[in-house]
């Protein structure tokens, strides 16, 4: 750590962690849910843990993402970060703001909660994954302004790298997104054309950027690649996203009454979409080819490397499987969703703050090089546990999908079961769901247990050609 | 990559084509609502109480378990053609099932999945109706494939 400022980023990294052990707590609650139709009700209603489940997803990946930003940007510029104690205040307010929303799900009902927020005055409640009470989304609109504030304050007054140009692009298109979720015009259409502004130009346009940006930052400090070679690769990933990203929008058109030229505008787009990810694949592996160095830290190298084909495979080829607008006819809203969902949430963005914290946390803990062997192995241990069962996980869904649209959706009117039957039909994939979810909450035990390891630290590393001094 | 292609070639790359692509979406986005929508999304019959019925929607967070058009949750069946799979299209039986529907839940048949009970009133029933019908009514292009959604 070059920066006494960057220590800032260690209590995002902690918060988002603590969350995410509560959004797959109630992961396995929805997937019991499933099957066993009325377990916690009228406790934990399934719309309810539901909710808690993605906004948890949502808030810790965002208080990722900002550790990792204050943790990268003074670094980059070769300064300190502008002001400490307003990360800091802008932490708290956030982490406070956060929890009582959720309590607000957990203890409140939906509509008490829109009644003592007084969402009357400007509803925005209740629309998928924007189900934070108005006074929410205002708040977070100001941390995150606060947060930029900080972060271009410290940018502007260093060296301007590529990753913080990206990065911080990335971030003020967060924010400007974000405005879309305060428009929730009465008319249905309207609200859902402008609902997929937030929603997939964050996790399809904006959110890659930050992720180029991570991956790239990592990718300079582990392997010692010359940072020209990996800054012009970043800018060609992130113009592929942007390119096929922003009119792949349109694979949301189709059935939410936009006209009928989405249909082929967004197939033919979003079909290129997979191309940044495997950009980013063959990236990654070229970069490690071609290091300079062999950094001791083998457990961040892991998480780089399993970020790009994770995130290939769940954003890329699974969202591939059912982006043409004749297949997703039939698949739309249906477990193939659920299973594209897992898999690239999981391989893009929860894997990238992974690695983020898996290279700068040993750093911040006074380990240059890397947590002790013993560490290393346990931390990969949980990096195994986690991907196979998200493998198995949006296996067994793709299974359930597929089964449901045969039943469902393929007969005639008459012949078709109906939801619930279908349900019943699918019970099995469900389950077998549920053991993987398990397992997966079993490797992230086993990954925090990683971080109570301690033993020698890693010595210093094995210099295999002449490193660039910057790297 | 050949050396010919240099950085300032990949960031031009970048900037032109986001540009480019940035301005696209934005004059697609601009026919899409002022010609195409008006024509698709039977906004002449978005009376105040199918907005009203739309509140009733999200103030509940119906979209927590059941999908509207194909998105929200999976859990609890599609609902953009639940006025045609439960009134046939007509608004007085759809009315009177939903105002039966409403009141029954929970069923609190063990191991089913339950539907709270939101205590809505009759006023409440029929605008959500309202809003289900209008729904119904959006063209979007003959999604889902048959009346089970």
């Amino acid at each position: 750590m070059k920066y006494e400022s960057q220590r800032v980023a260690m209590p995002y990294f902690i918060f988002a962690l603590v969350l995410f052990a509560g959004q797959i707590l109630f992961g396995l609650i929805l997937g019991l849910q499933y099957v066993v139709g009325d377990f916690l009700f009228p406790e934990i209603p399934f719309n309810v843990a539901r909710m808690v489940h993605t906004n948890l997803l949502i808030v810790w990946l965002l208080f990722g993402f900002m550790g990792a930003t204050y943790y990268m940007v003074p670094e980059e510029a070769q300064t300190e970060l502008h002001s400490p104690l307003l990360a800091w205040i802008l932490f708290w307010v956030f982490a406070v703001a956060g929890t009582l929303t959720i309590l607000g799900y957990l203890f409140v009902d939906y509509a008490t909660l829109a009644d003592i927020t007084m969402n009357k005055l400007l509803p925005t409640m209740g629309r998928e994954f924007l189900e934070q009470p108005t006074i929410t989304k205002i708040g977070i609109a100001l941390v995150v302004v606060g947060f930029l504030y900080n972060i271009m304050m410290t940018a502007l007054k260093g060296r301007k790298t590529v990753v913080n140009i990206v990065l911080i692009t990335g971030l003020i298109g967060l924010a400007v997104l974000w405005m879309f979720s305060f428009y929730n015009p009465g008319n249905l259409t309207q609200d859902k054309y402008f609902w997929w502004f937030v929603v997939h130009l964050w996790v399809e346009g904006v959110w890659e950027l930050i992720m180029g940006a991570i991956l790239a930052y990592v990718l300079i400090k582990l392997t010692g690649v010359d940072r020209e070679v990996i800054e012009k690769w970043l800018y060609v990933i992130i113009a592929m996203a942007l390119i096929t990203g922003i009119i792949g929008t349109g694979h949301h058109f189709f059935w939410i009454g936009p006209p009928e030229y989405w249909l082929w505008l967004g197939s033919v787009f979003s079909a290129l979409e997979p191309l940044p990810f495997f950009m980013m694949v063959i990236f990654a592996f070229n970069m490690i080819n071609r290091r300079r160095r062999n950094h001791p830290n083998k457990a961040a190298m892991l998480w780089a490397m399993g970020t790009a084909v994770m995130a290939f495979l769940g954003a890329g080829v699974w969202g591939f499987l059912h982006t043409l607008a004749p297949v997703n006819y039939y698949t739309h809203g249906s477990q193939i969703t659920a299973a594209h969902g897992h898999m690239a949430f999981y391989g893009a963005y929860v894997m990238i703050v992974l690695t983020i914290i898996s290279y700068a946390v040993p750093i911040m803990r006074g380990r240059p090089y890397g947590n002790s062997n013993t560490a290393q192995v346990v931390e990969m241990w949980g990096f195994w546990l986690m991907t196979i069962s998200m493998v198995f996980i949006t296996l067994f869904l793709t299974g359930a999908g597929v089964l449901q649209v045969w039943l469902q959706r393929l007969p005639e009117s008459g012949e078709a079961l109906s939801f619930m039957a279908t349900q019943d039909n699918i019970a099995l994939f469900y389950w077998a769901r549920l053991v993987a979810g398990c397992f997966f909450m079993a490797g992230l035990v086993v990954y925090f247990g990683s971080f109570f390891i301690q033993g020698q630290a890693s010595p210093a590393e094995e210099v295999r050609g002449p490193a660039t001094q910057d790297a | 990559m050949a050396e010919r292609f240099t950085k300032s070639m990949a960031r031009n790359i970048y900037l032109g084509g986001s540009a480019f692509f940035i301005l696209l979406f934005l004059a697609l986005t601009l026919d899409t609502q002022v010609r195409a929508m008006p024509e698709r999304d039977n906004r002449d019959q978005l009376t105040d109480q199918v907005v009203r019925g739309k509140h009733v929607w999200e103030n509940n967070n119906c979209v927590g378990c059941h999908s509207l058009m194909g998105e929200g949750a999976y859990f609890a069946p599609e609902l953009a053609n639940v006025f045609d799979r439960r009134g046939g299209g007509n608004s007085e039986v759809f009315k009177a099932y939903m105002n039966a529907w409403m009141n029954s839940m929970p069923t609190n048949v063990p191991g089913r999945r339950q539907m709270p009970n939101f205590n809505l009133t009759e006023q409440e029933i029929e605008d959500l109706s309202a809003f289900l019908e209008w729904t119904s009514k959006i063209d979007d292009n003959d999604w889902p494939p048959n009346i089970e959604g």
